[in-house]
């Protein structure tokens, strides 16, 4: 079903401003969280989470769909902000936005088809286990008070909603903030706050070229960041998107949004703000509040930096516990529980895969290492899965002359050692036929595996006959068109 | 076999599109189809949660939330437009059309409208329209499916059906009217009733010769033919003749002009479907 542009921005006007407001109030403490897990002011966050939601909102191919600065980006960008500073780490950003926009010209999202459900629910649990685990620093070697805090904090944020009248129509995580900022101001309690974490923004953002020599030395420095930001960064945009698309009931334009998300970041890394992508958990939330349009990402955006701008010194005072739990929260929220309630009940390749997923995405903080290994083993089970659809029958004619071997389903490389294997070269007969004219041979490893077999055969003194081999060989042709043969049917449907 | 098809739903007027749909099918001796479409709203958000928190399963919980929201709604819609489509069919067969039948689809009129549109002769479509500051404002629907559909719409305004004995052709002289003068004249139903042809603007010689050749090929084909010359703009003028003439239904071509030209300068058609009350034939 498609939607008119002008739907798209005034069709849910009411919803989307509500929402907008809420998904911001939820923006600001993850922008200053993300800000701090990269190694940078907040006011780095703040600014890219601000040009990301308005750009992504022109540019962007889901409406409702909510990016900014994420935990997921910022993640890569520690060693490259440690070793050579917040400029490299803008003009990186940039560069992560020209990447993008080639993907997106080349319609790789169209590649999303080989991330299957189970590496797509690993990328989503690894991703809520990381942000996480970031805000482990912020609870270790701390005061009681600390945990006090946090412990307050999400009982505000999950108690909240229960009231009754204002419970939904107040954002908890905002009635978190303020009371805990409140209570720790009031009280005077010597925890760490926003303001110690660095500069927050004091004016609107303003362009800026990043300051670096523009060598080659520098793009052999950055592109190797850019390109594992630009693989992240449109990962969790596809699959945020195909969440938005099922929570709506409509559809995306996937190379849109490639395209929008790499122009998000080089308009953010020109006004000093970090490389960030579309966010599972403000999504979610975005969509709950009611929000479905380009608007609420827009005035996301908008809100959230006049609210920064305006009450920075109100901001700065905000104790860090009271982030701590906001993420928190958007930890939970993002976690995939169905996943581990369906552990057991789903086959067991696609729950090794879900498991590696998570594994090697938590071990290498990597979540486009994790998608790798979760896919190249989907592939691998897949492999073996379709290998066991091959089958040799025999029978003997002629009193018992001639053997015939009738294969029937895929040999490839998975199945070829089992196809040798069902031959008995043992069998003392003058002749053999092979029929494989209902069999499908998809490489070279499945013709060579025939021709061994008729190799032996004819060592052992038999005469060997093949039939259907040009039937069966038809699947070898890469460009494999079921539809420009006569008389096409599925290779499966016999 | 020809075939009317007439959209109906619960809003507008109904009725007067079913008598319309009736007497339409009757006079071409079509099968008569009444398509109702569910036309759902996914750009707007059937209700909203400010919490701004998400928990344990959030995502999921949601999900079926909403998915909850919408089968519901879409359940009782289905119902709703199963009745009028039942009421609408027994209608018809009780006025005797030979064939009915009744049809419900999801997603916009204007997509379902297209979709059918090669086993349709004729759509017949109600006026969804209220009043605002700005005047009357027309839906939008009628206008959108005329643009889109390569087949002649007959749009049914007011709340209810007058079956039409005459009724006025809209001739400018232009390429458009004269294909639609070919159109009107292998319309075999249409020569029931009494045509007169109408030009708005000034006359000059040029154009008295074409609407004389008009009338004459319209008469060898069996019509009746009158003329009348008004001057003015034509979405007052035109509404005003018809209804002083007693004339009982208008027959145009539709959208003479570029998309660009009519935003600027506006298009009669559009003024027309707005202002007439009489139901008006458009012809491609």
């Amino acid at each position: 079903m498609t939607i008119s542009l002008r739907e798209q921005w005034l069709g849910n006007i009411r919803g989307d401003l509500l929402a907008g407001l809420v998904v911001a109030l939820a923006l600001i403490p993850e922008a200053i969280a993300f800000s701090i897990i990269a190694g940078v002011d907040p006011k780095v966050g703040l600014y890219a989470s601000f040009s990301i939601s308005v750009i992504i909102a022109i540019a962007g191919g889901r409406p409702g769909m909510i990016s900014a600065a994420t935990g997921a980006m910022a993640l890569l960008m520690v060693t490259l902000v440690k070793d050579h500073g917040l400029q490299y780490l803008l003009a990186a950003t940039v560069l992560t936005g020209v990447f993008q926009i080639i993907a997106g010209l080349f319609k790789l999202g169209n590649l999303m088809r080989f991330v299957s459900r189970s590496v797509v629910t690993g990328f989503v649990n690894a991703l809520a286990i990381l942000i996480f685990l970031a805000q482990l620093p912020e609870l270790t070697n701390v005061t009681w008070h600390v945990y006090a805090m946090t412990a307050a904090g999400l009982a505000i944020i999950y108690g909240f909603p229960y009231l009754p009248v204002v419970g939904k129509a107040v954002p908890s995580p905002l009635v978190c903030i303020v009371v805990l900022t409140g209570v720790a101001m009031a009280l005077g309690l010597d925890i760490r706050n926003v303001g110690d974490m660095g500069e927050l923004p004091d004016s609107l953002p303003i362009f800026l070229l990043p300051d670096v020599p523009l060598t080659l030395e520098t793009l052999q420095i950055i592109a190797p960041y850019s390109l594992t930001l630009a693989v992240v960064g449109l990962l969790e945009s596809m699959m945020t998107a195909s969440i938005v698309d099922d929570l709506t009931d409509t559809t995306s334009d996937k190379s849109r949004e490639c395209v929008g998300q790499g122009l998000a970041n080089i308009g953010t890394g020109f006004i000093g703000g970090m490389a960030g992508c579309a966010m599972i958990g403000q999504s979610v939330i975005n969509v709950k509040s009611g929000g479905r349009g380009r608007l609420s990402t827009f005035m996301a955006g908008i809100f959230l930096l006049i609210m920064v701008v305006f009450l920075g010194p109100w901001v700065s005072q905000i104790p860090m516990a009271a982030l701590v739990a906001v993420m928190i929260m958007v930890s939970i929220g993002t976690f995939s529980w169905d996943s581990l309630r369906k552990l057991r009940e789903h086959p067991p390749s696609s729950s090794v895969v879900m498991l590696v997923t998570v594994v090697v995405t938590v071990s290498t903080h990597d979540l486009a290492k994790g998608v790798f290994a979760g896919v190249l083993l989907s592939a691998v089970f897949f492999a073996n899965k379709v290998g066991r659809l091959m089958q040799v029958k025999s029978q003997v004619q002629d009193d018992g002359q001639t053997r015939v071997y009738t294969v029937t389903g895929q040999v490839f490389f998975s199945s070829a050692d089992r196809f040798v294997d069902s031959f008995d070269f043992k069998e003392a007969v003058r002749q053999v036929r092979i029929d494989v004219s209902r069999a499908h041979f998809w490489d070279i490893t499945a013709v060579s595996a025939l021709d061994k077999v008729v190799l032996k055969f004819r060592r052992e003194g038999a005469q060997v006959e093949v039939m259907g081999l040009n039937e069966a060989s038809k699947t070898m042709v890469d460009r494999f068109g079921l539809h420009d043969k006569d008389g096409a049917e599925l290779p499966l449907g016999h | 076999m020809k075939n009317v098809m007439a959209c109906v739903d619960a809003q507008g007027n109904p009725a007067a599109v079913c008598d319309g749909a009736i007497w339409a099918a009757k006079a071409l001796g079509a099968s008569l189809t009444f398509l109702h479409v569910l036309d759902r709203h996914p750009e707007k958000a059937p209700q909203s949660d400010f919490s701004g928190q998400i928990g344990l399963g959030a995502q999921e919980g949601l999900l079926s939330e909403l998915a909850e929201l919408d089968a519901r709604r879409s359940v009782l819609a289905q119902e709703q437009g199963r009745q009028i489509l039942e009421g609408m069919r027994q209608r018809a067969t009780a006025d005797g059309v030979s064939e009915v039948q009744i049809r419900q689809r999801h997603g916009e009129l204007v997509e379902s409208v297209v979709d059918l549109e090669a086993e349709v002769t004729l759509t017949v479509m109600g006026r969804h329209d209220h009043a605002t500051v700005a005047g009357r404002h027309l839906d939008h629907h009628v206008e959108r499916v005329i643009r889109s559909t390569a087949k002649p719409v007959l749009s049914i305004p007011g709340q209810t059906f007058e079956t039409p004995r005459s009724f006025a052709l809209a001739f400018d002289g232009s390429d458009t009217a004269r294909r639609m003068l070919g159109q009107v004249g292998q319309s075999v139903w249409l020569k029931a009733l009494a045509c007169t042809l109408v030009f708005v603007g000034s006359l000059d010689a040029a154009m008295q010769a074409e609407l004389d050749a008009a009338t004459a090929q319209l008469r060898t084909q069996g019509f009746t033919v009158g003329i009348a010359v008004l001057e003015g703009s034509v979405e007052r003028v035109l509404p005003q003749h018809l209804s002083a003439q007693g004339l009982g239904m208008l027959v145009m071509g539709a959208y003479g002009h570029s998309r660009i030209r009519q935003l600027i300068v506006g298009s009669s058609t559009t003024a027309l479907l707005r202002t007439s009350s009489v139901p008006v034939l458009v012809l491609r």
